[in-house]
């Protein structure tokens, strides 16, 4: 029997409404009890001190690319499970772009048991919808969800066909797991490679209106008005589609969203104060001050579900070209912490309980996920981090193998000291 | 075309010139004025002056030129510097090369400019940061050129003695132009009163925020225009999706002798080129007293001199 004693920190997990100084007591890999003192037992516990530390559920990145199989040379699930435990997440739900593309169990088993393999964190894979990202047939979703599969997305692709996004709202419910949609109109969008704006027009770059993703989101919530089900928008990022999923959860549609750290802190304006620097480009792309503060209006309101990063790590190679000739993504899982604290937090935007919702139990409950809550018989997964330390974001010191951040040189103030997983505490 | 009379003068001090955005009046005044003594040269028998003897120029054309890359090579010639010139096609770049592996390469050979043409915006900006070769951007797709803009405020100050005050018309496809961007930071930065025209679906959002105003109508847009600027149809960028057919496009947006009369009685038609005969202007226009297109052109080379004259400090050597 493996016990382990967390004591002396400010535990705050918004699933129990719970935010005070309290001693956290791990057994067997579950959470055994909170209060406000326990003495340890026996030699067999291990514990962590964590005076002046806030201890709250493992953090969720339900949103990250780990590009294994099939493009190791960007990331692997070793390293990007590895960065997401320095970056103080101990679950991550990573996309079906891969190489092949995980759209059959055979790739949902080499994920997971890559990831049992390493430990650094508990893996969520996620199926593609459609057989080869092609938008055009059913992949096979419950074969994958048997395989541990928790969602099926195109993502990197939307699905564009209307006839195509309604039977995966049907055929999911079968399995009782959320449809996620990269929602983009293809056609709007062009080749767009920015935010259409005044920056794009200054820029002469090509621009993504924000339309191409809103035309999308109105599109799916009045089928899922029709199917019912669950539809999860990720990286939401305009004020528009942000009020259509309010308008929707106000009528009682099953919907769910996510919002990336950068879009909450950056604009468009960003690729012209950067130069033309390609760590501005992802999609959907920096968006306008006005998108930018509705999202923290969706932070406040609740109708945000969730903060999750995007994690797109690329080869330094294949961004140090032309802006358009770059692909698309930053890296998430080592920034997410100290910009979401300083920005937001310590900003005074949102309150910190409110902040650690957005990335245990609210994403937690928009996939389903058995962790995100220290209730006692839960997972024993477990974020320690000191929000005052100062941190400065170097990416040569990175566990992800990518380099791909805007956020190079930024200091802030968070950083994460220790996870646990599973009542073991993660070494990285 | 004297300099501002009461501000200090101006020290060119920058490695590249990438764009008219990042200039202020008074460096654009200095380039203006650094072109109007060059000019001398070419109206001289021998139009050869030793001051860029010993510098190495490579010009970068990654995009199809006439104009821009012989004005660049005539006024490098001019002022006696060694050049090199460069094309896509032909080159590594068919062999898989990136665009910095390409430039680090020209680089190792010591070059002091590079005279950039490419077709993606920022493709300038990219060798700045990475070379120590002052860089000048020749054109990078719908962002920026300016040195066309600098030789259109050269011509207008040839014809009208002044920039401030000015009504500009610049009309067509706005939405693909280099040309248009670049001469509205440099024409507001100056003081005109910029008005740019065009198809909607060619016009691109939030414009009026570069300060400019917008018109939808060709006639709008020429009201009392002192100087009109035609633009070409990017036709290969995309811009004939715009609009169903050339023809509709000229009735509503061709440059014809009647609508001419719209402008001031003394306006001039500008046309930074290639121009399609037809489409954006008729030829009786193209042709006509009031255009100064092929002095546009002849301006060109005074004002490179004077920007490969800055930026090759060979101005503060002569110190």
């Amino acid at each position: 029997m493996s016990a382990m004693l967390i004591h002396g920190g400010r535990v705050v997990d918004p699933s129990q409404g719970l935010d005070g100084r309290f001693d956290l007591r791990i057994e067997d890999g579950v959470v055994a009890e909170i209060a406000e003192r326990i003495e340890p037992s026996g030699n067999a516990t291990q514990t962590i001190d964590a005076t002046g530390l806030i201890v709250c559920p493992g953090l969720i990145d339900i949103h990250v690319h780990l590009r294994e199989p099939g493009f190791e040379y960007k990331e692997t699930v070793q390293t990007g499970t590895r960065a997401a435990a320095a970056g103080g997440f101990t679950s991550v739900a990573c996309m079906a772009n891969t190489d092949p593309v995980h759209d059959n169990r055979s790739v949902t088993g080499h994920i997971t048991s890559e990831a049992e393999r390493w430990g650094y964190a508990r893996v969520y894979p996620i199926g593609a919808i459609s057989k080869g990202l092609l938008g055009q047939e059913l992949a096979e979703i419950g074969e994958m969800v048997g395989a541990g599969a928790v969602a099926v997305s195109d993502d990197g692709k939307p699905v564009m066909n209307a006839e195509l996004m309604r039977r995966a709202l049907l055929y999911a419910q079968h399995f009782g797991i959320p449809v996620i949609q990269h929602a983009e109109d293809l056609h709007l969008s062009g080749k767009g490679v920015m935010h259409e704006g005044e920056w794009s027009t200054r820029l002469g770059l090509d621009g993504i209106p924000g339309s191409a993703e809103d035309v999308m989101v109105a599109r799916d919530l009045i089928l899922l008005d029709d199917t019912g089900g669950r539809y999860h928008v990720a990286h939401l990022s305009t004020a528009r589609s942000l009020e259509l999923v309010r308008q929707a959860k106000k009528k009682g549609i099953p919907v769910t969203c996510e919002v990336t750290p950068h879009h909450l802190i950056l604009t468009d304006e960003e690729v012209s104060r950067s130069s033309f620097s390609t760590q501005t480009k992802m999609k959907p792309p920096l968006r306008s001050e006005s998108d930018r503060r509705a999202l923290i209006e969706g932070l406040i309101d609740g109708t945000i579900d969730a903060i999750a990063s995007d994690h797109a790590p690329h080869h330094a190679d294949e961004k140090d070209v032309e802006y358009n000739c770059a692909p698309f993504g930053i890296l998430g899982l080592e920034t997410t912490l100290p910009l979401c604290l300083t920005r937001l937090v310590h900003a005074g935007l949102i309150p910190l309980s409110r902040f650690i919702e957005l990335l245990t139990i609210g994403p937690a409950r928009a996939l389903n996920l058995p962790v995100g809550s220290l209730a006692p018989g839960k997972p024993a997964d477990v974020t320690i981090f000191d929000p005052d330390r100062e941190v400065t974001i170097d990416p040569e010191a990175f566990r992800s193998k990518g380099r791909n951040t805007p956020f190079s040189g930024w200091k802030l103030r968070g950083a994460a000291v220790a996870t646990v997983v599973g009542g073991r505490r993660v070494v990285v | 075309m004297a300099s501002e009379s009461n501000s200090a003068p101006v020290r060119w001090t920058k490695k590249d010139l990438l764009g008219i955005s990042d200039l202020s009046a008074g460096e654009i005044q200095l380039i203006l004025d650094t072109a109007l003594s060059l000019q001398a040269i070419e109206k001289r028998p021998i139009k050869k002056v030793p001051t860029l003897r010993g510098k190495t120029v490579i010009n970068l054309f990654f995009e199809a030129s006439t104009r821009t890359r012989s004005s660049f090579e005539i006024a490098e010639k001019r002022l006696s510097a060694d050049t090199l010139n460069f094309s896509a096609s032909g080159s590594a770049l068919e062999k898989g090369e990136s665009l910095i592996d390409t430039a680090m390469n020209l680089e190792a050979m010591a070059p002091d400019m590079i005279v950039i043409r490419h077709k993606h915006p920022g493709a300038p900006h990219l060798l700045a940061r990475r070379l120590g070769s002052g860089v000048i951007n020749a054109g990078d797709g719908a962002h920026e050129h300016p040195t066309q803009a600098l030789l259109d405020a050269f011509t207008i100050l040839q014809k009208k003695g002044r920039i401030a005050g000015l009504k500009v018309a610049i009309v067509g496809d706005i939405g693909h132009s280099r040309v248009v961007r670049s001469n509205i930071h440099l024409l507001t930065k100056m003081g005109a009163r910029v008005v740019v025209a065009g198809p909607r679906t060619l016009m691109p959002v939030e414009i009026e925020k570069m300060g400019v105003e917008v018109a939808y109508t060709l006639e709008d847009a020429l009201r009392d225009a002192d100087v009109v600027m035609m633009l070409r149809i990017q036709l290969e960028r995309g811009g004939g999706t715009a609009f169903p057919s050339v023809r509709e496009y000229f009735q509503m947006f061709g440059l014809s002798k009647p609508r001419l009369s719209l402008a001031k009685d003394d306006a001039i038609i500008m046309h930074p080129g290639p121009m399609n005969r037809g489409v954006e202007i008729s030829s009786e226009v193209a042709d006509g007293p009031w255009s100064v297109i092929l002095e546009q052109v002849a301006n060109g080379v005074a004002v490179r001199m004077a920007v490969l004259y800055l930026l090759s400090g060979a101005h503060e050597e002569s110190r």
